[in-house]
């Protein structure tokens, strides 16, 4: 290879431009295609809405929505951060088989953290078309903004976006050992801890045995904490902290996941053979 | 075998099994720097698993495989940006168009002045009109040099071709070979080409490693297997050895010789 053609391909330079180039590959596709942006803003507006108009009706006989009615409308945006977060992890894959560029992506010298980088920024990019669609509506619609949550709201953002990461991660590892059959739990992996998450009411509502579980996940925490800050006014900074550390966690285990799953993708052979 | 330092390339007993199928069984080969090695064998005789191995996507039962002096797959991140390959097992994004994915690629190996270096590529391998078109409205022989401008576009010192010229009409192939020849000579590639077209092998390859039933059966150069089989062209000796009737053509021949 002449020096002329090829760049340093180490050190932090060489990398950062490969995962510039798995953020590039997926911007092309998402930013010039209407049809995608749409079909990425349609569910968390939708679901806002429904949620909106749900306030409407019972906020003047409630007192709770009464003193806090932008609560289901904050409540479902950030559900869908979190859904968003998980999404953008895994159909940042799912896209690569079908494409069936598996094989050249890891003959190239990109490495496994480079792509997961790629993948979190793809990420971002699905969460913040995705949902700021829906505040953006949420404000046009219904005078409800989301920054009325101050600075707060980055932290529960980024704690629910981390968590989908690894959620996210995990269900790559999933897709890749079982194949495009175990597609279908990437859109629904979310949803069987969507009960026990407190989206919509506290965790104090949950039969004792699944309070541990609750208390388990970075969601519920961000959500109790959601509530503390529309209903009392303050943040709570305990759930904070229990929601990040439980993040590192869960992040370490969903790339540990997909990492498993990599080593042993090469072991059987999968990557040159799967597709559609 | 070669010692490593002449070789790009060297594999010793190397063995890939799945289960119980063995799809490759302690093959053992070595490809000179600069030449140009042919991979033949009947469907399902171990070339692309061997290819596969090569290149770091598939991790050896057992043996060894090393490339330009790293042991695959445990450092292949030191030689890969100095490695690339075609295969008609993998694919580029279809509503990307060529411009986008040789874009994309080119950040991958970290190519300098990419829109240069891709314009180059392209007109090489005659797929500058199709750079804005989306890659999945081509058909299969502008995929297949698309494929091509993809595996050159970092200017490898190593290039894995699992049968490059497959799908593509005689003229076009014809260019490619040339294309090929021309860049080896170039640039002092080496090349491993996995093939069913026995006139590409004549043409292009120093070497020829015949695989049957993930064994290695034979190696040579062209010249010396055909005389070996007593045959006239690479095709013959393919079928020969594809059927199972290379120890008999190989008795045969030395008989005749001796008589």
């Amino acid at each position: 290879m002449s020096a002329e053609i090829a760049a340093r391909y180490t050190g932090f330079g060489a990398s950062a431009r490969r995962v510039r180039a798995v953020l590039r590959r997926h911007a092309y596709l998402i930013l010039k295609s209407p049809t995608r942006i749409v079909s990425m803003m349609y569910y968390p507006t939708v679901t806002m809405i429904v949620w909106a108009l749900l306030t409407l009706y019972l906020a003047p006989t409630n007192s709770f929505l009464k003193s806090a009615p932008g609560f289901f409308i904050g409540a479902v945006l950030l559900w869908d951060v979190l859904f968003r977060g998980q999404l953008g992890v895994s159909l940042t894959f799912i896209e690569e088989f079908y494409a069936r560029n598996l094989g050249n992506l890891f003959v190239s010298p990109l490495t496994l953290p480079e792509y997961i980088v790629g993948q979190i920024a793809i990420s971002v990019l699905r969460a913040l078309v995705g949902v700021g669609g829906a505040c953006l509506f949420a404000y046009l619609l219904f005078r409800f903004s989301i920054f009325s949550l101050g600075l707060p709201l980055i932290a529960f953002f980024v704690n629910l976006l981390v968590f989908g990461w690894g959620i996210g991660l995990a269900m790559s590892g999933v897709i890749l050992r079982l194949g495009l059959s175990a597609e279908e739990l990437a859109w629904a992996a979310i949803f069987i801890i969507a009960p026990v998450s407190g989206v919509y009411y506290p965790v104090s509502v949950l039969p004792w045995w699944l309070k541990p579980i609750s208390l388990a996940l970075p969601s519920s925490h961000t959500f109790e904490g959601m509530r503390a800050l529309l209903l009392d006014g303050v943040f709570r900074w305990d759930h904070f902290w229990a929601a990040a550390a439980l993040n590192v966690v869960y992040l370490a285990l969903g790339a540990a996941a997909f990492a498993w799953s990599m080593r042993d993708a090469r072991h059987r052979g999968t990557l040159l053979q799967m597709g559609e | 075998m070669l010692k490593s330092a002449e070789s790009a390339i060297v594999v010793a007993d190397l063995s890939k099994s799945y289960g119980r199928i063995v799809a490759v069984d302690r093959v053992s080969f070595a490809v000179r720097r600069g030449t140009t090695t042919a991979l033949l064998g009947g469907n399902g005789a171990g070339k692309t698993t061997t290819i596969s191995m090569l290149l770091g996507l598939l991790t050896p039962t057992a043996g060894r495989a090393t490339v330009l002096g790293a042991e695959m797959p445990a450092e292949r991140h030191r030689v890969l940006p100095r490695m690339n390959f075609t295969s008609p097992y993998v694919d580029l994004p279809k509503r990307l168009t060529v411009g986008e994915n040789l874009a994309v690629f080119a950040d991958l190996y970290g190519v300098r002045r990419p829109r240069e270096r891709i314009d180059a590529v392209a007109t090489d391998c005659d797929v500058a009109s199709l750079l804005k078109r989306p890659y999945g409205s081509l058909s299969a022989g502008q995929r297949t040099r698309v494929s091509l401008a993809k595996a050159v576009l970092n200017e490898p010192d190593v290039l894995l071709l699992d049968e490059p010229t497959a799908s593509l009409d005689p003229d076009i192939g014809d260019r490619m070979r040339t294309y090929l020849e021309r860049y080896q000579h170039r640039t002092g590639c080496t090349m491993l080409l996995a093939s069913h077209h026995m006139g590409e092998v004549e043409r292009m390859c120093d070497d020829v490693i015949m695989l049957r039933a993930g064994v290695v059966v034979d190696q040579g150069s062209p010249r010396e297997l055909i005389e070996r089989y007593g045959r006239g062209t690479m095709e013959e000796v393919f079928l020969d050895v594809a059927r199972g009737r290379a120890d008999a053509r190989i008795a045969g021949t030395a008989e005749e010789s001796h008589a």
